[in-house]
């Protein structure tokens, strides 16, 4: 038995070639859920469209997202693909692969939102004259967005971690960078517990930037926070 | 004069089967208050949101001062920016404050200064007597008190004519008189104003004609007076009795 091995586990912790795969790890979640948020705003849309076809259309596209595992996508686009003449560099075949899901998880937790704003919300934006795009910037988004947030903060945290997977393709993030680092010097516990305690601080430092995204939007809806801020 | 608001044989129809409106016409005055009533289901809120276009109709013509609502190439966010209105259930936007409520549209489609907006916003709250909430969100409101929000957020537009779809039915009985002795005013004042509504009283102090629906179609269109003291129609008789019985 090895044992744990201290001077190791410090070692690592501060190693920069683990460092640069979080970092990767974390460009690739924020450059995900960006794009994720804009393509699923469209699907979204197409979805709630009065076009059957548009709304037929977005519902394949989720329909088919959703109900296959993001690794058999990976491995299609990455290794598959170039079977027919279509190729892909890793980091292109993981961020389309990623927006993707993204934005079909997405869709329908800002489809959600956007129904939750009640009609009569619509109705008195219309009434002082706004056009649909004044009403949807400043009355329907804002208030859809109270309800998004926190389904959409889980997806932020699943994301960070769901970047992982790409390690199948040899992406060099977190967790591949880990593994290569294991197969030269064999601390397998002190390398993945790195490993995993560099997910855990950047998932709790979006749990903090979330808090503060929430307290943003809930303006008008807790009277307590609400009479603080007054006085 | 020429009047106001003119509805001409509107139709509307929910699907194919069920026609909301029945060849409605009804014509307002600048400065004319005209209450509508009937019993629920007769189609007077439908008739009210067919005014700034927020229903559709399929048939027949509507008109406000010069502008046709009816028409094709109708602008309607321009017409409704001239055409105040008051829902029900007050629809204030619960994430802005009372004065960002006042403000939004003045700023956003009229293309007022913030300074502007602002100013007119403290003049109307004044006016509304709701001075000291201006600062406050819609939540930490009474439904009276967000009316009178809805009130001002309406005429901080400038509008020609008001437009007012059951201003008092979804408010306890103590808060109705805050929100009418508002609306008395205003008609008053001589604004034009078309008002579905219930409240009898409001409609005896203030209105100079009385629209009576009932079925989706105009029944009774007559002076106050008239109304109250002889109404024509057999339906007209039955619900004034219902109504004012206590």
């Amino acid at each position: 038995m090895k044992g744990w091995n201290w001077d190791g586990f410090f070692e690592y912790l501060t190693n920069t070639y683990i460092l640069e795969g979080a970092a990767v790890t974390l460009g690739l979640t924020i450059a995900a859920m960006t794009l994720g948020v804009v393509a699923g705003c469209v699907v979204a849309l197409m979805r709630m469209s009065p076009f059957r076809i548009l709304s037929n259309i977005a519902y394949f596209y989720t329909w088919l997202i959703r109900g296959t595992p993001l690794l058999v996508q990976l491995i299609i686009i990455y290794t598959g693909l170039p079977q027919i003449g279509i190729k892909f560099s890793v980091l292109e075949a993981t961020l389309i692969g990623l927006v993707m899901n993204e934005a079909a998880y997405l869709s329908e937790i800002i489809r959600s939102g956007i129904s939750s704003v009640p009609k009569g919300q619509s109705n008195a934006a219309r009434a002082v004259g706004m056009t649909d795009v004044q009403m949807m910037r400043y009355i329907v988004a804002p208030q859809a967005a109270r309800i998004i947030i926190p389904p959409l903060g889980n997806s932020v945290n699943g994301c960070l971690k769901t970047t992982s997977i790409a390690s199948i393709i040899s992406m060099e993030e977190l967790l591949r960078r880990t593994q290569v680092l294991i197969q030269e010097k064999f601390m397998v516990l002190e390398l993945f517990v790195v490993a995993a305690l560099y997910y855990l601080l950047m998932t709790t430092a979006w749990d903090l930037i979330q808090r503060r995204i929430e307290r943003h939007f809930g303006r008008g809806y807790d009277i307590k926070a609400d009479a603080a801020e007054q006085r | 004069m020429q009047p106001m608001i003119v509805l001409e044989d509107v139709d509307k129809w929910y699907g194919k089967n069920f026609q909301v409106l029945k060849s409605c016409s009804l014509t307002v005055s600048p400065g004319e208050v005209v209450v509508i009533c009937g019993p629920s289901g007769s189609g007077k809120s439908t008739l009210i949101k067919c005014v700034n276009g927020l229903e559709p109709v399929q048939g027949g013509h509507i008109s406000v001062k010069d502008m046709e609502v009816t028409g094709p190439r109708t602008k309607l966010p321009k017409l409704r920016s001239h055409v105040g209105m008051v829902f029900q259930h007050f629809d204030l936007f619960p994430h802005m404050t009372v004065t960002e409520n006042i403000c939004i549209g003045q700023t956003r489609v009229l293309g007022r200064t913030q300074a502007e907006a602002e100013a007119k916003a403290a003049a109307l709250l004044e006016r509304v007597g709701m001075s000291d909430h201006a600062r406050k969100y819609p939540i930490q409101l009474s439904g009276g008190q967000q009316q009178r929000i809805a009130i001002a957020r309406a005429l901080a537009m400038d509008p020609i004519a008001m437009l007012f779809d059951e201003p008092t039915s979804a408010l306890d009985p103590e808060m109705i008189t805050e929100v009418l002795d508002v609306m008395v005013e205003l008609a008053k004042e001589g604004m034009t104003m078309m008002v579905v509504t219930h409240e009898m009283g409001f409609a005896r102090k203030v209105a100079d004609r009385v629209v009576f629906m009932d079925g989706g179609e105009v029944v009774e269109d007559t002076p106050k007076d008239e109304f109250f003291a002889s109404p024509k129609s057999q339906r007209a008789v039955e619900f004034l009795s219902k109504i004012l019985d206590h």
